[in-house]
């Protein structure tokens, strides 16, 4: 990395207020100051957003490169976690 | 970023990495960035997401050219907003591409030095305004119509950047036609300066797909892969069947005595493109690459210090951002 | 209440010359991020531009058809963009100004008032960029603060103008002065730089942009943004 180059960053959007902020891309700034407008620029003008978060990109920690690993594999075995498991009688409602 | 937990040996070696990247491409899946990949297909997609981010940013210059002299405000509003786009994606593609393991640096290193390519359509000249129009039509439609389907394209980060840039995209086209309607109804000297425009544009937007498919030595294999979703030619003739009737729409014509409507293959038969003149753009002799790389260069280096001087403030302030607001 | 002729075309002027230069930056800036920030910002002010001289008459028979003389901008957003130092002086010089000027008259009536008060919100945040640069350069390394200084003290002396009282505004220009001056003193402080010395206007031309004298360079940027417009009378576009 030459001195003059900007790390990298990534850009969290939230798209209306009652919504979790989501990723929008990344970009480049020298600091978290300038990643804040830089984001705001470029990923919400046409008013994409209502708040921004950005992260440098070096501090994000990831779970292993292949996302079908023991990681994640368990979690398939239980469908019961999810709603449509169950069986409800045809009728029944706000269930 | 980093990884936390280890890879996971579950006895397969290079061959069962192999077998899983074939299987998600098979099952159409998005390869993502820390999955394993051929090393093939990552040079490729560098390659291709690194001459497309390029393409972008060069193609600022022939539309610039027009923004401080466009004949009413309107347009020079839209204008702006366009190649302001432009640059919004490039830095999309950069980004894609980093998630790759290049820097942005490295990338604009290999452009400056003339390593990496761009468009050539980027190379033809914007002689009057019309040809901000011509760009917008056919220029942007071409781009439309090849980037379309990057956006199922088998590299997930290339794919989402596409996704936002054809949605962002879907104005310039439209601007562009608008553009070319008003001088094709407008005054004489307005009209004959739009059929001047597309003129010129047309053969070159028809060679933005690249050459024809038995002569693309990339082709076959990014189709594998599922980079490419097209081939050259099947998606030049959609081009082709979308512009015909959309000239006549325009009151314009398109610089092709052998364009002509084919009942039995059901599309419109075009005469030859001349890829002496694309190869001849390609090695660098076109009208305009020398101007158009020497611009790009000039920006990067008279804004070094620029860079420069935000990178030695954020070294010094390191400290303080710390104690900033956190998120919520 | 009718919008007052003179103030609408001033601000117009102001914000459609300063536009048309930032718009000169286009595929030059120093790195793609602040491409697309100039151009938001250009984009702001050819807003604020059309808004206003659409208040008083046909936008594109005002912006295109005037001689030189008839444009009433101050001479600051006229200054050619120099290096990306000088661009940034000459945003926080006037968009300080503006924000300070168009926070006062949003609190008026009518339509002035009205498009104050959304453009204020824009030019905040066109203050807060040149801000930002304004203390990275200066805070930076030598040689940017070399460069900063050098725009800041070239560009002073057409502060001057921006506090002539402009007809139809009801502000009070001294108090205006002396906030804009507290201000532009903050921030080029905190950039590690002091204050310009030296008059804000000179006896000849600097700070007569209002009663359409111009710099030389006006002239040539003008020919350019209207030619083509006036090379077809008559027609649209």
């Amino acid at each position: 990395m030459t001195t003059s180059e900007w790390p990298l960053w990534e850009v969290f959007v939230r798209s209306r207020r009652g919504l979790s902020h989501t990723h929008a891309g990344s970009l480049h700034a020298p600091d978290a100051e300038m990643a804040l407008r830089n984001a705001r620029d470029l990923y919400t003008r046409r008013s994409e957003g209502v708040s921004i978060w950005v992260v440098p990109s070096a501090a994000i920690t990831a779970s292993s490169p292949d996302e079908k690993d023991p990681f994640f594999e368990p979690a398939a075995d239980k469908p019961y976690r999810h709603p449509t498991f169950y069986e409800v009688p045809e009728g029944v409602r706000h269930l | 970023m980093t990884t936390l937990l280890p890879e996971t040996d579950q006895g397969g070696g290079p061959e069962a990495y192999e077998k899983a990247f074939d299987a998600a491409i098979a099952a159409d899946e998005r390869i993502e960035p820390r999955d394993w990949m051929p090393d093939a297909y990552r040079a490729t997609l560098i390659r291709q997401m690194a001459q497309h981010a390029h393409s972008e940013i060069i193609g600022m210059q022939p539309e610039a050219n027009w923004i401080t002299r466009a004949p009413s405000l309107r347009r020079k509003a839209i204008l702006m907003a366009k190649v302001q786009d432009e640059a919004g994606h490039g830095l999309y593609l950069y980004s894609a591409a980093e998630t790759l393991g290049v820097s942005r640096d490295e990338l604009l290193d290999k452009l400056h030095s003339g390593r990496q390519k761009y468009s050539s359509i980027f190379n033809y000249p914007t002689l009057t305004w019309a040809d901000v129009g011509a760009i917008g039509w056919l220029v942007d439609g071409a781009a439309i119509t090849n980037q379309v389907p990057l956006c199922r394209c088998s590299y997930g980060p290339y794919a989402r950047a596409m996704v936002r840039v054809c949605k962002e995209e879907s104005f310039h086209q439209r601007q562009g036609y608008e553009l070319l309607l008003a001088l094709s109804r407008g005054t004489p000297a307005q009209h004959a300066m739009a059929q001047d425009a597309v003129n010129r544009w047309w053969w070159p937007s028809l060679m933005m797909f690249g050459p024809p498919d038995d002569a693309s030595k990339h082709s076959a294999r990014s189709m594998a892969w599922k980079i490419k979703r097209h081939s050259n030619d099947e998606l030049r003739q959609r081009f082709v069947d979308i512009c015909v009737p959309q000239a006549e729409s325009l009151g314009l014509t398109l610089p092709d005595p052998e364009l002509r409507w084919n009942e039995e293959r059901g599309h419109y038969d075009h005469g030859p493109i001349d890829w002496d003149e694309f190869n001849e753009v390609l090695r660098g002799n076109g009208p305009c690459n020398e101007q158009r790389l020497e611009q790009r260069r000039r920006a990067h280096e008279e804004g070094a210090w620029v860079r420069e001087a935000a990178a030695a403030y954020a070294h010094k302030h390191r400290e303080q951002g710390r104690n900033g607001r956190t998120a919520a | 209440m009718s919008v007052p002729r003179t103030a609408a075309l001033a601000l117009g002027d102001d914000a459609l010359i300063l536009s048309q230069r930032l718009g000169e930056w286009a595929g030059h800036a120093p790195v793609l991020e602040e491409e697309v920030a100039l151009a938001n910002i250009a984009l702001d002010l050819l807003g604020q531009a059309r808004a206003l001289l659409s208040m008083v008459g046909d936008e594109d028979e005002l912006a295109y058809l005037r001689e030189e003389r008839e444009f009433t901008n101050v001479q600051l957003v006229e200054r050619p963009n120099g290096d990306f130092a000088h661009t940034i002086a000459r945003q926080l010089y006037f968009s300080t100004w503006q924000e300070l000027l168009y926070g006062r008259l949003a609190t008026g009536e009518g339509a002035l008032a009205e498009l104050a008060a959304k453009a204020v919100k824009e030019v905040a945040y066109h203050r807060d960029h040149a801000e930002q640069w304004t203390l990275r350069l200066g805070d930076g390394t030598e040689l940017s603060h070399e460069r900063m200084r050098t725009a800041l003290a070239a560009l002073w002396r057409y502060t001057g103008e921006l506090f002539q009282p402009v007809e139809g505004l009801e502000v009070d220009w001294e108090e205006l002065r002396e906030e804009w001056t507290r201000r532009i003193t903050d921030v080029v402080e905190r950039a590690g730089l002091s204050l310009p010395e030296g008059p804000q206007g000179t006896s000849w031309a600097a700070g007569a942009g209002r009663q359409g004298i111009h710099t030389e360079p006006f002239g040539r940027m003008l020919a350019e943004m209207q030619h083509l417009h006036r090379s077809h009378p008559g027609a649209s576009w």
